[in-house]
């Protein structure tokens, strides 16, 4: 982390304290975690207080952290017929459209920027289990919020409290399902074709089977601990 | 008869200035705009959604698709936010070609918007001489890439091959004698970078026939002058970057204020306006051109001064020569693991930014681990700017709409991913 971001961390451990956990990060950005009750506390406090000045939200948006962190294809142990097909691995979730969420599965994302200040830093807020998740909305505090919590909404089904017009923005009309999330199939559930019978466009289910080309493969790997790493040429 | 005072006006997505697929649904109070509601998404493709299903390599090709007009720019986004969590910095030659092509972007994209734009509002000919020069600046792409527009030419850890110490030549053929051909071929003879270099050294004298066109037409001034006025603080408010931000009066260029590629070792100057009207927009686009030239300049110099490797040495994120595949069994295994498996990100989040010649395009990774990103949201600069259309043409007339369009630069490619 530059010294200009860590005296940054440090400003928000003492204004915030308690209110705000810095999370580490290995690439030297600052990356803090916020309740959402306390998030229009925070993000005004962050506004316009000196030292913080992030008068700009650059970025908005929702993680849908289902499956994090577990690879389709178990690369490390075989069996006498060799290593399992990770084709067959994934089962298909079906999600349970009343069931509470885990509390930490989707999160919504603000990278806020400090033109005055020159300074950048990742503020976050997990839903909670409620579903739908809930988060209030920051569009009082910066108004470019309008249409990246639009665009949240409709890919993740995020609800943003206070929001004046929260319609889908990037889906089609009358669309079904919210696209983002990690059990929305990557092939959507429905395709569409003319139908010359009926003179219209006829909605279908897919008839596309789902495959996979290349698994997701998780590899522990200590290539990547600085200290075992060579020194580029040119550094 | 009666009179229509207020009516709704639907406005695309069909329409040749709706850059695009703009779907607009404006509420007019006679001619002047009440309320405009922008209807994207009609070219969503879900790209973000795309790029988790695939090896971390495989989506850099899905970059060019966005901001379809300024390709190389995405590119570098998406490969700094990989490199920033791998943790590899690129060789500086592989900087200085990633600096020189971004530049070459931005004229790029500078030459669609001022062509376009003037065709939006009524000056035709500035489209085609903007075309003209564009056709150059392609060749250059096809040199390094193969392909004119979307070259999949960046990679974590640099670029994928070293610039081309020949440019590809006019044929005579039916259609172009031997002489003629001959005359096209003059600038082809040397290397790319002499190509680049005598580009460089025509284009100013091509910006300045852009500013004869246009800078002090009374057509153009009626046009721009005082249309879309956004204020310094109103600008910050609603997430504009590049030069809608500049526009407005606000000294704020990633490539100074946090620069990246080979940015801080290079003379630029960054071109702000005052009033933040389309006028002044124009006039720090135009001026991004001629800077734009400046630091391709200083690029092609440093790089005939300076051979090197293109791509850092680590076959675990970049293949192995090929030659050292033919003996080698270690290069062998790893250009096959990295071609079928790619590489694994160890888990963290990053962002990255760049300044694409629209704004500041960010690109935010989630690694969980794997050999595919968990997620990548790509932070399109034109969003935010559409975003704020309602606020920028509300209380205009309709003609003015067209003109806010084109001083935003849209480009639908990046706004709906």
């Amino acid at each position: 982390m530059t010294p200009r971001l860590e005296a940054l961390a440090a400003r928000l451990g003492t204004r915030f304290g308690s209110q705000l956990r810095i999370r580490p990060s290995r690439v030297g950005e600052v990356d803090c975690e916020v309740d959402p009750g306390q998030l229009l506390e925070v993000a005004r406090a962050l506004r316009d207080e000196e030292g913080f000045r992030f008068e700009m939200l650059v970025d908005l948006c929702g993680v849908d952290y289902l499956g994090c962190g577990e690879g389709e294809w178990n690369s490390t142990s075989a069996t006498r017929q060799g290593y399992s097909r990770a084709a067959d691995l994934r089962e298909v979730i079906v999600p349970d459209p009343d069931q509470a969420f885990e509390p930490r599965r989707f999160a919504v994302v603000y990278h806020l920027l400090s033109v005055s200040l020159n300074q950048r830093m990742r503020l976050r807020v997990y839903t909670g289990a409620g579903n739908p998740p809930v988060v209030p909305s920051v569009i009082g505090i910066w108004r470019s919020a309008d249409w990246y919590e639009r665009e949240a909404f409709d890919l993740f089904g995020i609800l943003f409290d206070g929001h004046p017009d929260l319609r889908r923005l990037l889906t089609d009309y009358g669309f079904i399902g919210h696209p983002f999330r990690k059990d929305f199939p990557t092939s959507g559930n429905v395709e569409v074709r003319y139908d010359a019978d009926k003179g219209r466009v006829v909605y279908e289910p897919v008839s596309i089977e789902p495959r996979v080309l290349v698994p997701r493969i998780m590899r522990d790997d200590n290539r990547y601990m600085a200290d075992l790493k060579d020194k580029p040429d040119n550094a | 008869m009666p009179e229509f005072q207020q009516f709704t006006l639907n406005f695309g997505p069909q329409h040749p200035a709706a850059h695009g697929v703009l779907r607009l649904v404006l509420d007019m109070d006679g001619e002047v705009i009440r309320k405009a509601d922008p209807h994207i998404g009609l070219l969503h493709r879900g790209t973000e959604k795309l790029a988790e299903t695939k090896p971390y390599n495989q989506s850099i090709g899905y970059m060019d698709r966005l901001d379809y007009v300024s390709m190389m720019c995405n590119e570098h986004g998406y490969v700094l936010a990989i490199e920033k969590l791998l943790g590899i910095t690129p060789p500086l030659r592989a900087r200085y070609i990633r600096t020189m092509f971004d530049e070459i972007t931005r004229i790029l994209n500078h030459l669609l918007w001022i062509g376009s734009h003037g065709l939006d509002i009524g000056a035709m000919t500035v489209f085609l001489y903007a075309f003209r020069e564009r056709e150059d600046l392609m060749d250059c792409y096809e040199a390094v890439s193969g392909t004119r527009m979307h070259a999949t030419y960046y990679r974590p850890g640099g670029v994928y091959r070293d610039l081309p110490d020949a440019m590809p030549k006019y044929e005579a053929s039916r259609w172009h004698s031997a002489a003629e051909v001959k005359r096209m071929n003059t600038s082809r003879e040397g290397t790319l970078l002499d190509f680049i270099e005598a580009f460089t050294e025509r284009f100013p004298a091509c910006v300045d026939d852009y500013e004869a066109l246009l800078t002090d037409n009374r057509i153009w001034k009626q046009r721009t002058v005082n249309i879309g006025v956004v204020s310094p603080e109103q600008a910050m408010q609603l997430g504009f970057t590049g030069p809608m931000l500049r526009g407005s009066g606000v000294a704020w260029d990633l490539r100074k204020k946090q620069p990246y590629g080979a940015y801080a070792d290079l003379d630029f100057d960054i071109p702000v306006g005052v009033n933040g009207d389309c006028y002044d927009r124009y006039l720090v686009r135009i001026e991004e051109l001629r800077q734009s030239n400046r630091i391709i300049r200083q690029c092609v110099e440093w790089l005939r001064a300076n051979p090197g490797p293109v791509i850092v040495d680590d076959y675990k994120v970049a293949p192995p020569p090929r030659e050292k595949m033919k003996g080698d069994m270690e290069a062998l295994i790893h250009h096959f693991k990295l071609f079928t498996e790619g590489y694994s990100v160890p888990a963290g989040e990053a962002y990255a930014a760049v300044e694409h010649p629209k704004g500041e395009f960010g690109v935010y990774l989630v690694a969980d681990g794997s050999n595919k990103p968990f997620r990548v949201k790509v932070r399109a600069p034109g969003f935010a700017h559409l975003a704020a259309l309602d606020e920028m043409v509300r209380g205009h007339m309709l003609p003015d709409v067209v003109a806010v369009i084109g001083t935003q630069d849209i480009v639908f490619g990046e706004i709906d991913r």
